[in-house]
């Protein structure tokens, strides 16, 4: 129970977009339609999964204090280390990609390279080292759940962005000013999950 | 100094400012703007940040391989992360700023505008106006982030900087505005502002 506790929060409570702002610039940039929208969220959930549970291990067996050697605290080296097991990742799943799906590839352009630099995925390793998680599996399950969070809520975008195109917005608010305000009133209707004690 | 210089300087304050109109950096200026002070040692971060990773990166733009650029740029940008942290970490006026701050300042690595900076400008630029060109972009994101803390501050804690402005005057503190969403509604006003001024930034 103690994981379906953890996914439902990560999903809905830590939200990695409404709770922590996490991921913003391509959620802005690729929100404008359902389809795109959904296929970089997909992507973000495996980058998520995969690299997630390589840096838990990494960090209890070799950055933490006395995890390596006696009297050692490599956690400084955090920040370099989670970022070039992201870096490379991506690059293989970007390799994967190309060679399996040739059009998923060409529909995520170029935002499959930049997934690298998303503050979701690094910012959820670096959450990950602050949360203290016991096992593997409690780190993978917060990683599906927060994948799963940015999906939705940059699914949820989209769909409001494409509705929103039928709408008569003041010229200076079309655009980037609309959806800023759209997603801070989303992020405060998220924050009725708040209070729930799975 | 030359014209081009003075452009590169002055415009990312303002007409090519990160945040407003490039769209970059919004992760991490929406969570540290709960508190003025919060927010200035995020900007000084970044435009420390920007500046010497452009610099670097400028002064090595002519023996990086192409097939590892990316690598190399997140090695750089990270190596001056870990620095400004470490030095946030060994003052004490800055140590509880940066506990609280603790995972912004890592994601600095992923803030767009670094990475942006260092692919549109530094590489294909000489070191100093670099430099220049990430300091500026750096400044340009700080203003913004200052905008939004002192608002965000004032009417949510009646503070700024700590010290008390408006409860001493019977200002009820609105909780309302230190919640992030308010950040973002903040800034879709902002931008509002900016593109009522700037006409040619409106999108069709």
């Amino acid at each position: 129970m103690e994981y379906l506790s953890l996914f439902v929060r990560s999903i809905f409570v830590d939200n990695m977009i409404f709770a922590y702002f996490l991921g913003m610039c391509s959620f802005l940039a690729v929100s404008k339609s359902v389809k795109t929208a959904a296929g970089l969220g997909v992507a973000v959930i495996f980058v998520l999964l995969v690299t997630l549970p390589i840096n838990y291990l990494l960090n209890t067996y070799v950055l933490a204090p006395n995890a390596l050697i006696e009297g050692v605290d490599l956690s400084f080296l955090s920040f370099i280390i989670f970022i070039a097991v992201i870096a490379a990742i991506v690059q293989i799943v970007e390799m994967a990609v190309e060679k399996f799906s040739p059009s998923l590839y060409s529909a995520l352009g170029i935002f499959l390279p930049l997934i690298a630099v998303n503050c979701a995925i690094l910012g959820g390793s670096l959450f990950m080292q602050q949360k203290d998680f016991s096992n593997i599996g409690e780190a993978s399950v917060y990683a599906l759940g927060s994948g799963l969070g940015w999906f939705l809520a940059i699914v949820s975008l989209a769909a409001i962005r494409e509705k929103m195109a039928y709408s008569k917005v003041p010229a200076a608010l079309k655009g980037l000013g609309i959806t800023f305000i759209t997603v801070g009133l989303m992020g405060i209707a998220f924050m009725t999950f708040m209070g729930i004690n799975v | 100094m030359n014209a081009k210089l003075k452009e590169t300087i002055l415009n990312p304050i303002f007409k090519g400012n990160p945040i407003t109109v490039l769209v970059l950096g919004i992760c991490s200026s929406l969570a540290v703007t709960v508190t003025l002070k919060g927010a200035l040692v995020m900007a000084l971060s970044v435009i420390a940040v920007t500046g010497l990773s452009s610099l670097v990166l400028s002064l090595l733009r002519n023996t990086i391989p192409g097939r590892v650029r990316i690598i190399v740029q997140l090695v750089v940008v990270a190596m001056m992360v870990i620095l400004v942290d470490q030095l946030l970490k060994s003052f004490e006026a800055t140590y509880a700023i940066d506990r609280q701050l603790s995972v912004y300042i890592g994601l600095i690595i992923t803030n767009c505008i670094v990475m942006g900076r260092i692919e549109a400008f530094a590489l294909g630029n000489k070191p100093v106006p670099s430099l220049l060109d990430g300091l500026a972009n750096g400044a340009g994101y700080g203003l913004i982030l200052i905008i939004v803390a002192f608002f965000r501050e004032l009417l949510g804690s009646g503070t700024l900087f700590g010290i008390d402005v408006l409860k001493g005057l019977g200002y009820v503190t609105n909780n309302l505005v230190i919640l992030p969403p308010f950040a973002l509604i903040l800034l879709g006003c902002i931008v509002w502002v900016q593109r009522s001024i700037q006409k040619d930034l409106q999108e069709k």
